[in-house]
């Protein structure tokens, strides 16, 4: 059986931290015993004195500091306790980390990492179940990825240090505990790009899609579920694609599946306005207007803040079931 | 027979008188041209407070790393003494610092980097600070603030951290006694030194003008922070002589005046100082005739990705 996602990460933590004796990780209580509020830094205060440290409640600080010693030379992987504080770091990653790498006329390298764990569907209420990825698109300088149980953490935050900018990466909680690379049986996984691949599934034996799904991160597996249930019930084949870099986006890649199908949903778990997807479904218009048989349907969740109590919080976020309304909806035409 | 050596006025050495007379002219230079409409944007002069930086330069060492504000042209001529490549950055010429990109306010050169968001240098020189702790054992990261700055949060979480790990980082709090409009008295409860010593912060109090008074007072400091490694806030009680920005000074008369009083500028006028400040004066004035006569700055790699 494979690792879970956390597991994973975790080596991949261990990983990156064993090959530079330059890089540095910061977060609120990362150290040991605790080893994170997720439990992804377990095991690394251990391994590497000195380079990983618990810090204060302090987001803009840590972020700050990380910035610092990556702008003296070093690396740094900062982790944030829960994705919705780091808007307590937004002046450092936009206006410092961000601008810097260009602001000073010239490119100044600045190897920073920024994880934070998103995403609701725990129960933890307004200000714990965010994913503020919308709130990143499009600032200068500054790379945007999505962790998924179909990308090997190592080989991505291997590549997110190397970009020499500061990226985010996003980790969805409810993938902590999935297996890695565990996929419904009636699909069939292969992958579309080389830099920062999608993962792409298909239904095994079926013809052309009718549409094509891009749903990144935690969202995917609604976004499988969603395409099982409309295959059985109603006869539409869907693909569905999971990439994991958010921003800037390569659509290339992927210009011919989506191209053939025509029809594309971009699902992602972000409250609706100002999305992530909405400026992908610009690009899609944009690329494909000639090919497109209908709009590019957004799936995202409601206009609210995200509530606590299970039954409300499941009336906010997306679900498997809006996946596969909009997939009919944007299929009927 | 022997000779009374005089003290020099300000305990100015020949390259300190120098280098605050360049520092004054430039800033000076800078509201002509901007009176001129040869400036874009705006610029924040450090009119009175230039004896700032000529005081910590022979207390600094080359691999400290400098973070300045956006009242940083005096911190940037202190170090590195190059008014051209300064006025082309403001005008956006050719030999620009940072190709025009960053303006008045956003420098990056090495171990010299100003940004215009005020408190947001800290936690980056606290990073500094904790990359020189491990790699340059001595070397110290230096961020100069305002006294505004103090209403900012993250200057807090960076003091904290710079307490708790013991970085070597030297905060300079340049105390004009305003914040851009608002007095002191309006927008600072407590005081800097109070905020230090909740953090266990060194704090020390400068209120002299004099470089040798000044140098003798924080030599041993900076020393003790270097060796520590231990962080340390100095505060210098000081005057701002001209506006927050360009022209926006409404400060009554009498307040400006006040200031004007604290000036180190009357407080040089011998022989050796009038000979200086003619040829500074004339100097300034000679680099921005030559600067305004360069090609516009081209941004060539901007590769942000």
């Amino acid at each position: 059986m494979t690792a879970r996602v956390v597991a994973d990460l975790n080596a991949a933590l261990h990983s990156v931290m064993a090959a530079d004796e330059h890089l540095h990780l910061l977060g609120e209580d990362v150290a040991d015993p605790y080893g994170g509020a997720f439990k992804a830094t377990r095991g690394l205060s251990g391994a590497f004195p000195g380079r990983v440290r618990a810090t204060p409640i302090s987001e803009g600080a840590i972020v700050g500091a990380g910035a610092g010693l990556a702008l003296a030379g070093g690396k740094a992987i900062v982790e944030i306790m829960f994705g919705d504080f780091i808007a307590l770091a937004f002046d450092q990653i936009v206006s410092f980390a961000g601008r810097s790498v260009s602001m000073y006329g010239r490119r100044v390298p600045l190897h920073l990492v920024i994880r934070c764990p998103v995403g609701g569907g725990r129960g933890y209420g307004p200000t714990h179940s965010g994913s503020p990825q919308k709130h990143f698109v499009g600032v200068p300088g500054l790379s945007l990825f999505e962790t998924s149980a179909f990308h090997d953490h190592t080989t991505l935050l291997r590549r997110m240090l190397s970009l020499g900018h500061p990226a985010i990466l996003f980790e969805d909680k409810v993938l902590y505990g999935r297996r890695m690379h565990a996929h419904d049986t009636l699909f069939h996984r292969t992958g579309l790009g080389t830099l920062d691949p999608c993962a792409r599934f298909t239904v095994e034996g079926a013809g052309r899609a009718d549409c094509v799904l891009v749903a990144p991160g935690g969202v995917a597996e609604r976004a499988l579920a969603a395409t099982r249930s409309v295959l059985l019930t109603d006869e539409i084949t869907c693909e569905v694609l999971v990439p994991s870099r958010l921003y800037p986006f390569d659509l290339q890649p992927l210009l011919p599946v989506l191209a053939a199908a025509g029809r594309v949903c971009v699902v992602e778990e972000s409250t609706a306005g100002g999305t992530w997807g909405s400026e992908l479904a610009q690009q899609l218009h944009t690329a494909l207007w000639d090919d497109l048989r209908a709009p590019v349907r957004l799936v995202h969740s409601a206009d609210a803040v995200i509530a606590a109590a299970p039954h409300l919080e499941r009336e906010v976020l997306v679900q498997d079931t809006d996946i596969a309304r909009a997939v009919k909806e944007v299929t009927a035409g | 027979m022997t000779t009374v050596q005089e003290r020099p006025p300000l305990g100015a050495s020949e390259a300190d008188l120098e280098l605050l007379l360049l520092i004054r002219h430039f800033e000076q230079q800078l509201l002509e041209l901007f009176a001129a409409g040869e400036l874009s944007g705006t610029t924040h002069t450090c009119l009175g407070q230039e004896y700032i930086p000529v005081a910590l330069r022979t207390l600094l060492r080359p691999d400290d790393f400098v973070f300045s504000n956006h009242r940083g042209h005096g911190h940037y001529l202190a170090r590195f003494a190059d008014p051209a490549g300064l006025l082309a950055e403001i005008m956006g010429r050719e030999g620009a610092v940072c190709n025009g990109v960053g303006g008045s306010q956003h420098i990056l050169r090495d171990g010299f980097l100003s940004t215009g968001v005020q408190g947001q240098s800290l936690p980056v020189a606290a990073g500094v600070a904790l990359h020189l702790s491990r790699a340059e054992a001595g070397a110290l990261a230096v961020a100069h603030i305002g006294d505004g700055t103090w209403g900012e949060g993250a200057v807090y979480e960076a003091l904290n951290l710079a307490a708790l790990w013991r970085l070597p980082l030297l905060v300079v709090a340049e105390h004009n006694g305003i914040a851009q409009s608002t007095p002191t008295e309006l927008q600072l409860a407590g005081s800097v030194a109070g905020r230090a010593a909740a953090f266990g912060i060194e704090h020390a109090r400068v209120t002299s003008q004099d470089l040798g008074e000044i140098r003798a007072l924080l030599e041993p400091l900076l020393a003790a922070a270097r060796s520590g490694p231990a962080p340390l806030v100095v505060e210098f009680v000081t005057h701002r002589l001209g506006p927050h920005s360009k022209g926006d000074d409404t400060r009554p008369a009498e307040v400006l005046a006040a200031a004007a009083e604290h000036d180190w500028y009357p407080a040089v006028q011998d022989e050796r100082f009038r000979q200086a400040d003619e040829r500074i004066r004339e100097q300034v004035a000679a680099v921005a005739r030559e600067v305004a006569a360069r090609p516009r700055s081209v941004w060539a790699d901007r590769g942000c990705r």
